[in-house]
């Protein structure tokens, strides 16, 4: 369960730059709930996800994990808990070492790395089976470098490096932004099968509002800081882009003006 | 000009070539294992070697001596990664600091003066270039050993880490990886080891001198990328780790060598950090200009009107 209470971040206090990115955000997930967050562009969606990962600490405001405060701890530490995708492709691997070897990082997340093997025999075993549940032919190149894969390759390496071991959390923050169409169906396919059998508690930040609409059970839009919409249940299901964007005029009183979130 | 005096002067080269590696073997733990530009390794490789030699005169056992320059490199690692993890200082900048500070300290543990020898005739040396076969065996022993230590290390779980941490630092601290501790850790090791090769170094030639280590950064990245270059050449995609810290060392004998041959060619010893510093700079030049020469806006404007 992740319980998020009045966050708040404010970046470049006290100068001309100054901007309230986070404004008081509260966010309740139950256990299993796969929760999709839109959002024009600033309106605060990856900041949030990077307020929970702990890329920086926030002014106001508690995160708590499964009941532990994680409020204090910092990004590594936190690491423990949190499996976590980036936008980027290239941030999720270690591009100069072989995709088993990502795989044994990650296995050892939260864990103690000690002086005993980076990557054991019957690791190789299970990852073997596991790379090959992805369908993309990786499990017959686990010595690769990473590197040398694909994006779409290594968004799906890097989604299953995050579930090794079963995150409390799964903050995915646009990670299908940088893919071609059919590539990022296919990862969100993916995302799909591994949310669901791991039955994890998962944060997917979207520009697409169609995904944010096919994907997870319930589906939040932030604004300025804020979370303005929550839907769940029955009225997600029927939800249509149109009601979506009706929806947000009527709660923000403006127009849905970003064209990338329309248009995709 | 003779080609006797030449042959006569190999194995000499040889065996410093494979001293120094130890020292490029350090340096290719930070350079390309953690991606830091350290430059504490001038001043620990002299403290490795003043250390050596205070303790070796004071009595105490060549081997036991090495070991203690080691940690000795193992504190000014440590020195310069907590300058720039804890007080966040860029890790060049942080480099020179150690480097100069240790300077003093050099000074002070050789009790105030430039340099202090070690006499072979005298105590009993791990090293001497007074035996030079003896020498080469040694120095192969301990370049296998470490080699073999760096290579079970770079594998554990915390090698791992490290190598992550100097690969991707976002995706290590994702993954719950302290990168600074990991930081730290690799600086430390680095530095030790340098300490290490300074020590051997000054047992070598039978003294340590406070300026034993300038430039030694950059002999270094010479051994390292000279390796790199050779050994890409000759094993292409088939290079593995243990051949890749292999031809670390490779680099650092065929270094020495080319001093050896110019100085046999009368070149004034004075030149000698010149022309080392344009050697490196060719190596580590050919790969960028290759680059572009495979890629060139010139290229793509050719032909234009």
């Amino acid at each position: 369960m992740l319980e998020v209470s009045n966050i708040k971040k404010t970046f470049n206090a006290g100068t001309i730059n100054e901007k309230r990115a986070l404004n008081g955000v509260d966010l309740k997930l139950e256990d299993g709930e796969f929760v999709t967050v839109i959002g024009g562009n600033g309106a605060g969606k990856s900041t949030f996800l990077n307020a929970m990962a702990g890329v920086w600490p926030v002014d106001e405001g508690r995160i708590v994990i499964d009941g532990i405060d994680v409020t204090g701890l910092s990004e590594y530490k936190r690491a423990k808990y949190l499996g976590r995708v980036f936008q980027d492709p290239m941030t999720g691997t270690a591009a100069d070492m072989e995709i088993i070897e990502n795989l044994a990082l990650a296995d050892r997340r939260g864990k103690k790395r000690g002086l005993g093997w980076g990557v054991t025999a019957s690791e190789k075993d299970r990852y073997y089976e596991l790379l090959k549940e992805l369908d993309l032919g990786l499990e017959d190149r686990m010595t690769a470098k990473v590197g040398l894969l694909s994006g779409g390759q290594r968004q799906a390496l890097t989604l299953l490096m995050a579930t090794l071991q079963k995150p409390n959390v799964l903050l995915l923050d646009e990670h299908t932004a940088a893919l071609d169409p059919k590539t990022a169906a296919k990862v969100l396919e993916t995302t799909d099968r591994i949310i669901e059998e791991n039955h994890l508690t998962t944060l997917m930040v979207t520009h697409n509002m169609r995904d944010a609409i096919l994907h997870g059970n319930r589906l939040i839009m932030m604004s300025e800081g804020r979370i303005i919409l929550n839907i769940a249940g029955e009225e997600k299901k029927n939800l249509t882009v149109e009601d979506l964007l009706h929806k947000f005029e009527e709660v923000s009183g403006e127009e849905f003006t970003n064209d990338k979130a329309i248009l995709s | 000009m003779e080609l006797a005096t030449l042959f006569n002067a190999m194995p000499g080269n040889i065996a410093q070539g494979l001293l120094w590696g130890i020292m490029a073997l350090g340096v290719y733990l930070t350079f390309k294992v953690l991606n830091f530009a350290d430059l504490t390794v001038d001043g620990s490789f002299a403290t490795g070697g003043a250390v050596a030699v205070v303790l070796i005169t004071g009595g105490v056992p060549a081997p036991i001596a090495l070991m203690i320059a080691f940690f000795a490199g193992v504190v000014a690692g440590f020195a310069t990664g907590i300058l720039h993890t804890v007080f966040g200082i860029p890790d060049i900048l942080a480099g020179i600091l150690t480097q100069i500070a240790l300077y003093s300290i050099n000074l002070n543990i050789m009790s105030g003066s430039a340099n202090m020898a070690v006499n072979v005739l005298k105590y009993n040396l791990v090293v001497t270039l007074r035996e030079i076969p003896h020498t080469i065996i040694i120095s192969l022993i301990s370049v296998a050993v470490i080699i073999g230590l760096m290579y079970w290390y770079l594998g554990t779980a915390q090698g791992s880490a490290l190598r992550a941490t100097g690969n991707n630092p976002a995706m290590s601290r994702a993954q719950g990886i302290n990168i600074n501790l990991m930081k730290v850790i690799a600086l430390a090791l680095s530095n030790g080891l340098v300490a290490l090769a300074g020590g051997m170094v000054a047992q070598y030639q039978g003294f340590s001198d406070i300026n034993m280590g300038r430039g030694a950064i950059v002999i270094g990245l010479a051994a390292v990328i000279i390796g790199e270059v050779i050994g890409n050449a000759i094993f292409g995609k088939k290079m593995n780790f243990v051949l890749r810290l292999s031809f670390v060392v490779v680099g650092a004998v065929i270094y020495y060598i080319v001093i050896g041959v110019v100085l046999w060619l009368n070149m004034p010893t004075n030149d000698l950090k010149l022309f080392t510093a344009i050697i490196v700079a060719i190596f580590l030049a050919i790969p960028y200009l290759k680059g572009q020469a495979r890629s060139s806006f010139r290229k793509a404007g050719k032909g234009a009107r």
